[in-house]
């Protein structure tokens, strides 16, 4: 039988503010352990939570972006459940009524555009972590850091619109790439501050009626997703084709394994025994606040890629890629400001910068050639100074030494030779050397041709002007 | 120095009726110190008749001499009280600091409920889950009165996280009541109440979630005031019932009730509960006067399980009230036969939920036999709480839980609706409502300790303002044939304390009982 898919994601994201959301202790991420806390966050006898307003305006904008329709009043609600990462015994989260509800973002996904459903977006506080490292300590006892308590998340809770594996990676992929382009989440899987749940059920292609869940959880990487959706749907089909049933679980994904693992089953799922929080007081959210908020958002990546599309008449894969960071879209458009052909701009920064970037695992902000060195490197060469192959040389040079490229070109005499008279001094030598080359060029061999541009090439150490030294050769013979 | 004036000798039980003018020509027993109000003393001391550390030794004194029989304290802040104490003298001496500007409490031994932080001192809240826990920071009516020079005495017994009536479910034992040991003194600020009925401090600060104020100072003869949810900041008192807790005054009379409620009240902006709105000087509002004032009478009050005599005190106290001009009228409060049972499933929630927090991982008590994590917090809470904060956390549990929240929980949230809106119809015509405090005066200790319906039943007339977020206040109105305290429960409008405190005020001005004192040894 056909099967279709359903997939819902929930996303956490760590929204970037300077302080905790109910109290201002650092949110930086590496401190030493518990340093980063105070009688609030560890939930200490008479304590209160008071809301960073910080935050509210940070999901305000990533809400804003998604589509959502900003509640006028929400609430804080209460979470509870014992677990020892978890001070108060309960999360105070949001449930009944939410921040923001109804939004869709658009993926582009097989070549076609999809709107995907966002159910609800909400404020939260993160827990904070457990530690049972061996060798730090003694190995029969688990440790608390309390430094991530009281760290501000946002949730974010798909539609079950996702058909694949596939198209749920593309819509993590999405947002991921919106959230960062607000500066609200930076987006880290590794470091936690962005987290994925997925749901995920089957059912006959066509059916109206969805199948038995499952829930995963840990899934902590954008190849783990797509791999534990892949095995879960693979699981779920064959347990429906072999007569069997889909459980109502939550399951782990074992990276190790390679499957999912079952966690938790339907009877013994939590009861968290949610309340509004009586210690916050509903939040009412005013209008024009948003509306100031909305004012401040930046360009996004797809209006950015259109955009990119159009204005510089580069291919959309191309504009997809530059966007995919503002910083990176940011040094595109300023390289291109100065070095106005576009498409070689975008080639450079597709190969070379972003393979260099690659290598020495760094960001464009830390890239040692500024948009107006690279600018300076493509004009030179444009202009027919440098050749494209001693470009490259030259750019691994700019790469390493932080030099301007006319300094490297000049200091090492890298200037192409396009002077016709020079030129043909030596490719008399060259032909003088080897005439049995140029018979077979006579009759047709181009492969003979090539190795005669080689021979000027290295007598020149590579300055020769390619398209020079093919005219002249061909002239001769 | 055993006398500060050796002239004549005045009875201190008079004292109150001096102009102060003339004390200054009288004679102060210097250990009897511990039996005046704070504005005596804050005379004595700013005419330097008297020093801090002579206030403080006489009030410790006290304590030591009594406390043992009526069990008050849980704990005694002494050494510091004094090294406090001399400094506070210090600042005395200087005659550049306005005192009536700033530190309206210097000087002045206050109790402190134990579920109130207090900053490097034991706040245990009667519990054995949290007998050894000290807490890290101030709560932000304890800084307050730091700021205003008071010292902080002591840290006084109450029921466990202040669930109970009678002080009896305490980990450190039950209090007495100063006016027969053999009785309790209410609950659960019973600590509170007991030692300024027994002058072990002169003034106290409780916690008021269903009655905790109102019903002990009822039983103990002394006067305590539950203010507007919002007036007084929540910030470090441990939380039983958030949306009912507020922090109140237990003074010795209506007047210091008025001076500790300034001090303590005021928006907190680490209270988001906490409401900004000016806070009025509310001894302005002790005028001796009701002419006019309409007073209203639920009749929902008056019905059965009311104690006769305490039904004939409160009559004549509506009586008085007529004499000296006020209007009298009786008033239906029609959903107060639901608020006992809204109270106990809104609250009971909301503290499963508070006291989840104590599990044995972070501070307090531990149980130190245990075979995995699960048990370990079993076991912790097994025999860290008591049998009443367990009750009242299973009920909660149960009431939030799914498929029983809207039958219980959402439903008793909605008729919490109803009996605010009582209130505030009635409050669209009359100025104070006037009510017994408690249906019975103070019974014996064990009475009703097996019974917590009955003991429920207690809070009958004072849970209502917890509900509605009012102010109410229990002043002292008479005294039962067994000699036991006799109290009268006002209330009035949000934020209208200056109401109440003016009615009590006259009240105050035109009867006796508050000068009886107990016969203690």
């Amino acid at each position: 039988m056909n099967y279709e898919t359903v997939i819902g994601l929930e996303i956490h994201a760590q929204v970037l503010t300077i302080s905790k959301i109910f109290c201002n202790c650092s949110t930086g991420f590496g401190a030493v352990p518990n340093s980063q806390t105070c009688p609030v966050c560890l939930g200490y006898p008479g304590v209160l939570p008071v809301l960073n307003r910080k935050v509210v305006e940070f999901a305000v904008k990533a809400a804003l972006v998604i589509n959502c329709r900003i509640n006028k009043e929400c609430r804080f609600a209460r979470k509870n459940y014992f677990y020892p990462d978890l001070p108060k015994a309960y999360q105070i989260s949001q449930y009944e009524a939410p921040l923001a509800e109804h939004g869709f973002i658009e993926i582009f996904t097989n070549e076609h555009e999809k709107r995907i459903g966002i159910t609800r977006l909400h404020m939260e506080e993160d827990a904070g972590k457990l530690v049972h490292a061996e060798g730090y300590v003694s190995s029969n006892k688990s440790y608390v850091d309390f430094n991530r308590t009281g760290v501000p998340l946002i949730e974010i809770v798909s539609e079950p619109d996702l058909g694949s594996p596939q198209e749920a990676r593309d819509y993590l992929q999405k947002l991921r790439n919106i959230l960062q382009y607000l500066e609200v989440c930076d987006g880290n899987m590794e470091e936690g501050s962005l987290r994925c749940d997925a749901n995920v059920s089957i059912r006959p292609a066509g059916s109206q009626n969805l199948g038995t869940k499952t829930e995963l959880k840990n899934l902590n990487s954008f190849r783990f997703i797509q791999k534990a959706l892949e095995y879960e749907v693979q699981r779920q089909s064959a347990l429906i084709e072999a007569g069997g049933e889909v459980v109502q679980e939550t399951r782990l994904w074992d990276p190790e394994q390679n499957k999912t693992v079952s966690m938790r089953s339907k009877e013994e799922a939590h009861d968290y025994r949610y309340f509004p929080d009586p210690d916050l007081v509903p939040l009412a959210i005013d209008p024009e606040w948003v509306e100031t908020i909305r004012s401040t958002l930046p360009e996004l990546p797809e209006a950015k890629i259109t955009r990119f599309v159009q204005q510089y008449q580069i291919p959309r894969y191309d504009a997809e890629v530059l966007s995919v960071t503002r910083s990176l879209a940011d040094y595109y458009e300023e390289c291109a400001a100065l070095f106005p052909k576009p498409k070689i701009v975008s080639n450079w920064m597709m190969g070379e910068i972003l393979r260099e970037l690659k290598n020495r695992n760094i960001d464009i902000t830390e890239c040692p050639l500024n948009p107006k060195a690279l600018a300076g490197l493509l004009k030179m060469m444009d202009q027919g100074i440098i050749s494209s192959k001693i470009a490259k040389c030259v750019f691994d040079e700019m790469f390493t030494t932080g030099k301007s490229a006319e300094q490297i070109v000049q200091q090492k005499g890298l200037t192409q030779i396009s002077n016709e008279e020079e030129l043909e001094e030596i490719i008399d030598r060259v032909l003088a050397e080897n005439p049995v080359v140029i018979e077979e060029v006579k009759k047709g061999k181009n492969k003979a041709l090539g190795f005669l541009v080689g021979q000027v090439m290295k007598l020149t150490s590579g300055k020769a002007n390619p398209a020079l030294v093919n005219k002249i050769l061909k002239k001769k013979l | 120095m055993n006398r500060i004036k050796k002239k004549n000798f005045v009875n201190l039980f008079n004292l109150a009726d001096l102009n102060l003018k003339e004390l200054g020509l009288m004679e102060i027993p210097e250990k009897e110190l511990y039996k005046l109000s704070i504005h005596q003393i804050s005379n004595l001391l700013r005419s330097k008749e008297v020093s801090v550390v002579e206030v403080v030794r006489s009030v410790l004194d006290r304590i030591e001499e009594i406390d043992s029989l009526i069990n008050g304290y849980i704990t005694i802040n002494k050494q510091k009280s004094i090294a406090r104490a001399q400094e506070l003298d210090h600042i005395l001496a200087d005659s550049s600091v306005d005192f009536k500007k700033n530190l309206s409490l210097l000087g002045i031994p206050i109790a402190i409920k134990d579920n109130i932080c207090t900053q490097g001192m034991k706040t245990t809240c009667a519990s054995q889950i949290l007998s050894n826990f000290v807490s890290p920071y101030n709560a932000t009516v304890v800084r307050k009165l730091l700021d205003q020079g008071a010292i902080i005495i002591g840290k006084t017994n109450l029921d466990e996280f202040a669930m109970g009536s009678s002080t009896e479910t305490s980990h450190f034992g039950c209090t007495r009541n100063p006016w027969n040991v053999n009785h309790t003194p209410g609950g659960s600020s019973g600590g509170s109440t007991s030692i300024i009925a027994a002058d072990e401090a002169v003034c106290a600060l409780g916690s008021d979630t269903g009655g905790s104020i109102r019903q002990p100072a009822s039983f103990c003869g002394v006067v305590g005031l539950k203010p507007t949810y919002g007036r007084v900041s929540r910030f470090g008192l441990v939380a039983f019932a958030s949306s009912l807790d507020q922090i109140g005054p237990i003074a010795k009379d209506v007047t210091d009730c008025s001076l500790l409620m300034k001090v303590i009240s005021g928006y907190d902006p680490c209270d988001s509960t906490s409401v900004n709105r000016p806070v009025p000087d509310y001894e302005e509002y002790l005028i001796n006067d009701v002419k006019g004032i309409k007073i209203g009478i639920p009749q929902e009050y008056f019905e059965e399980g009311l104690d006769k005599e305490v039904e004939e005190k409160i009559r004549q106290a509506i009586s008085l009230f007529q004499n000296l001009g006020a209007q009298i009228e009786e008033v239906s409060l029609p959903h107060t036969e639901y608020a006992i049972a809204t109270y106990y499933i809104l609250a009971t929630a909301e503290a499963s939920s508070n006291l989840a927090r104590y599990d044995g991982v972070r501070y307090g008590f531990r149980e130190d036999q245990f075979t995995d994590l699960i048990d370990m917090y079993e076991k912790t809470k097994q025999h860290g709480f008591g049998a009443e904060v367990k009750r009242r956390i299973m009920l909660g549990t149960y009431s939030l839980s799914s498929g029983y929240y809207d039958a219980y929980y959402l439903k008793a949230q909605k008729v919490r609706t109803l009996i605010k809106q009582d209130f505030e119809e009635a409050f669209q015509k009359f100025d104070v409502l006037l009510t017994p405090t408690a249906p019975i005066p103070a019974f014996k200790i064990g009475e009703k300790i097996n019974d917590p319906l009955q003991m429920y039943l207690l809070d009958i007339y004072t849970l209502s303002a917890n509900l509605a977020g009012i102010p109410a206040l229990s002043i002292p109105c008479g005294f039962s044939h067994e000699g036991l305290p006799i109290g009268l429960q006002l209330l009035a409008g949000h934020f209208q304390e200056e109401k109440v405190l003016r009615v009590a005020y006259t009240f105050e001005q035109n009867t006796e009982y508050h000068k009886k004192l107990p016969k203690l040894p």
